[in-house]
């Protein structure tokens, strides 16, 4: 009934803001479309599954373990693939196209050394317990999924809003140039990004992974789709706007699922990124100043 | 009495960037056949007000016309079609393309074929693109750049980029040319080679011109007019020689007094 | 002597259609390259193009150049309907939301019982031929060569060197974008079309991120001064995994190495001509 699906929506909600902050968060500070982003979700629900089979680690343990890793395999990328342009200050269509040759060479990687095949965490591997509130019924799981996400939302926007590092990150995105001038290690504040970034995807993978059991490489790109979606609806850049729409976007497509086709509930994302795009192109907190042609 | 016409109207051009106010209620006009100068210290605005003439930045508010057509809310193509020209400070090349090519593809909104002529290759096509030729070598030429027709536009020197931007200008046959900030980045000699230049465009071609710029010895041996902008408004607006005296204009460059007879030296560069 | 090219064309007739229609799909991205913008809806495009003109013939019995119509048509308008908003912004916009595309239509195609659904269309009947390929890729690059050597040829190139100057130059930029864009989609749905026709079998799976990347690949590697530069590209790439047959696992990791080292070290790909932008 309504109250469960919008639980569900909720939980769902939760992981597309997660994934959806990351990726805005890499746009709006260093100004790139990185699609490698999915990459690093898929990466950071392997290196959880890993963790805990290897090593046996709990789901406390081990989606740290998957942020920290996809964080830095972020920061490995940027420093291969887009300093090098950022520097030429090429064109950012040109670091567009080269996180899409990453990204399929990583994925197809990926592939060929684990294989296509779905995996899944260990029963135990996440509490089972479940519980009732007012006649809806809430798994530990899903609650844990929720207040992971907030609680990385809100450690983010903290450090973003909050701290100086924050304050020399917005600095960067403003004004690389400027910022250098005035004593901020662009450099730092570029691996900083990457790495924040990256972990928040890494993390949105092991909570999916999570939500959904099915861990398999190529798990990122259906969620590219919501990512783009989510960056369109919320506005280019705009961390607010991620979040927003991240939660928007889960709750509407599971109640597309519920009351319509589960089928149409990919079908959701898109219809809400074109619907964006001829109702109000910069989307809901899109700074207005879409450079006009 | 012979009717000064009046080339580009501009009335209460105002930009606000939320809170900011970079351009307040700026109004000023440019006569036919003119050159007029843009002038104020550094930010203060000159360059928003260009800026919103030739399309580039949308108006907060204010009317700007063009020999009695407004131009507000047209996007650049529109203004460039309707004679508006410009230049821009960093000089915007085509570096790949050849220096000839640069021009011809100034010429951009006056050609004529449509698709059709050129997939058949018709006749009418062929002619039109060799007569663009013809004009864009005589547009070079009048810069002084003929020799350079077939050279990769990015390796021309800084000065002859400038030229040549100049000529790609001419080559729309404009209404008014906009100059933003012709002699930056020149040394003192290229700058003087520059001046005879401009004035050539108002006397031979008899253009209008528009120029925002620094330089003061340009400005004031060049200039017929001048409008003065700090803090986004209008201080002054007169002759060189009454811009000169003119006390609000002489506090705003912090007491520097204008004297073009110190020649073309570093000391002439107001910056601040 | 004849008898052995006939024996050569018969076995290797996938490949030699293949390097045809990647010829065309390659010029299909080469379009939206050369204005500057990134629009990788291609292989949706493409499937679009083939799906329309396949059930055409198939199911609706239609003669061929109405198939061929239909599969040009109808990726315009699919174009048209979502680039159109995007075409007073940023590059940013118009290159994402060619991606939703490129996500959606495999989704939707899997799931599109009418046409096949998961298990694709079959028994498309045969038509068109080697010579009618190669007639088409032969004209579409006489005719880019033609508007590349045009007031079209140097605007393109304006909006792809400096967008803004461009527009000062009197280049109306939306405009452009547009015709550009819808273009691409009607050269992509014709490829998907004639292709779909020669290998009477398509399936939802063929026309998804891997193969929009594969097409940027073919442009990127032959370099995007000229039209010859994407089909030289798309020829390359067509013929070396029928020769690297060992490598074929890899195909796609090379494909995003190709692109990755395309853009870092080769901005201008193999073949940095450039085109003469007079007549």
């Amino acid at each position: 009934m309504l109250q469960q699906q919008l639980v569900n929506g909720v939980v769902l909600g939760a992981t597309y803001a997660l994934f959806a902050l990351g990726f805005t968060m890499m746009f709006g500070v260093l100004g790139v479309i990185n699609l490698t982003y999915g990459v690093y979700f898929a990466l950071g629900a392997f290196a959880a599954l890993w963790a805990s089979k290897a090593i046996g680690l709990s789901v406390w343990l081990a989606l740290p373990v998957g942020a920290i890793v996809a964080g830095c395999i972020a920061v490995i990328v940027d420093t291969l693939l887009l300093t090098r342009l950022r520097r030429a200050k090429a064109p950012e269509l040109s670091s567009l196209m080269v996180t899409i040759g990453a990204t399929l060479f990583l994925y197809t990687g990926l592939s060929v050394i684990y294989g296509t095949e779905v995996r899944r965490f260990a029963p135990d591997f996440a509490p089972s317990a479940a519980f009732e509130i007012a006649g809806v019924r809430i798994v530990a799981t899903q609650a844990l999924i929720v207040v992971a996400a907030l609680l990385m939302a809100g450690a983010l926007i903290w450090i973003v809003r909050g701290t100086k590092v924050g304050l020399a990150v917005r600095g960067v995105a403003e004004n690389p140039d400027a910022a250098a001038l005035m004593g901020v290690n662009g450099a730092l504040v570029t691996h900083l990004v990457s790495f924040m970034s990256g972990a928040l995807g890494g993390a949105a993978g092991v909570l999916i992974g999570l939500n959904f059991n099915a861990i398999q490489p190529f798990m990122g790109e259906n969620m590219m789709l919501r990512g783009f979606a989510v960056i369109i609806i919320g506005g280019l850049g705009d961390l607010r706007g991620a979040l927003i729409a991240g939660f928007l976007l889960g709750i509407i497509e599971v109640l597309t699922a519920g009351y319509f086709a589960s089928a149409a509930k990919d079908l959701v994302a898109f219809a809400l990124l074109v619907l964006t795009l001829w109702v109000r192109p910069v989307g809901l907190f899109g700074r207005a100043a879409a450079k006009r042609a | 009495m012979a009717t000064i016409k009046t080339t580009l109207d501009v009335q209460g051009l105002t930009k606000k960037f939320g809170g900011l106010i970079a351009a307040d209620d700026v109004t000023f006009q440019v006569s036919q056949n003119t050159v007029h100068g843009l002038i104020g210290p550094n930010g203060a605005g000159k360059t928003t007000v260009f800026n919103m003439i030739s399309g580039v930045l949308p108006a907060t508010a204010g009317s700007i016309r063009l020999l009695d057509e407004p131009l507000d809310k047209l996007p650049t193509w529109e203004r460039t079609r309707r004679g508006v020209a410009r230049t821009f400070q960093n000089i915007r090349m085509f570096g790949d393309m050849r220096v000839v090519e640069n021009v011809i593809t100034g010429m951009h909104s006056r050609l004529k074929s449509d698709i059709g002529s050129i997939l058949i290759r018709q006749r009418s096509f062929k002619k039109e693109e060799r007569e663009a030729e013809a004009v864009a070598h005589e547009q070079l030429a009048f810069v002084g750049l003929e020799k350079a027709a077939d050279r990769r536009a990015g390796d021309l020197s800084y000065g002859d980029q400038r030229r040549l931007e100049i000529a790609r200008a001419l080559a729309s046959q404009p209404k008014i040319l906009l100059l933003d900030e012709p002699a930056a980045g020149m040394n003192p000699a290229e700058t003087h080679a520059l001046i005879p230049l401009l004035q050539r465009l108002r006397d031979e071609r008899g253009l209008t011109l528009l120029i925002v710029e620094h330089d003061m010895h340009l400005v004031m041996s060049l200039c017929d007019r001048i409008t003065v902008i700090n803090f986004g408004k209008r201080i002054a607006d007169g002759t060189p020689a009454e811009v000169r005296e003119h006390p609000a204009v002489i506090e705003a460059y912090l007491g520097h007094k204008v004297d073009d007879r110190k020649a073309a030296g570093p000391a002439s560069k107001v910056r601040s | 002597m004849l008898d052995t090219l006939s024996d050569l064309y018969w076995t290797y007739q996938n490949v030699i259609h293949g390097v045809a229609v990647n010829g065309i799909l390659a010029l299909s991205v080469y379009v939206v390259l050369s204005i500057g913008q990134l629009a990788l809806g291609q292989a949706a495009f493409m499937g679009i193009g083939a799906y329309f003109g396949a059930i055409a013939t198939t199911k609706l019995g239609l003669p061929f150049p109405v198939a061929i119509l239909a599969s040009i048509l109808t990726p315009a308008a699919v174009a048209l309907a979502i680039g159109a908003p995007t075409l007073r912004l940023t590059g940013v916009y118009l290159a994402i939301s060619m991606l939703g595309l490129g996500e959606i239509s495999r989704l939707l195609l899997l799931n599109w019982d009418y046409a096949g659904g998961a298990l694709g269309l079959s028994g498309i009947p045969e038509r068109g031929d080697v010579y009618l390929l190669y007639g088409v890729l032969i004209v579409l690059i006489i005719a880019f060569i033609f508007v590349g050597r045009s007031r079209l040829g140097r605007a393109m190139e304006a909006m792809r060197e400096d967008e803004t100057a461009a527009g000062v130059m009197g280049v109306n930029i939306p405009r452009y974008k547009l015709a550009a864009l819808v273009v691409s989609a009607m050269l992509a749905g014709l490829a998907g079309c004639l292709s779909a026709h020669l290998s009477s079998f398509i399936g939802p799976n063929e026309y998804g991120f891997e193969e929009a990347t594969t097409i940027l690949s073919f442009a990127l590697l032959g370099g995007i001064g000229t039209p010859l530069g994407p089909v030289a590209g798309a020829t390359i790439l067509t013929l070396l995994p029928e020769v690297l047959r060992f490598l074929a696992d890899y195909r796609l990791m090379i494909n995003g190495a190709i692109i990755v080292i395309a853009i870092l070290f080769m901005p201008r790909g193999l073949l940095s001509w450039r085109m003469k932008r007079t007549v």
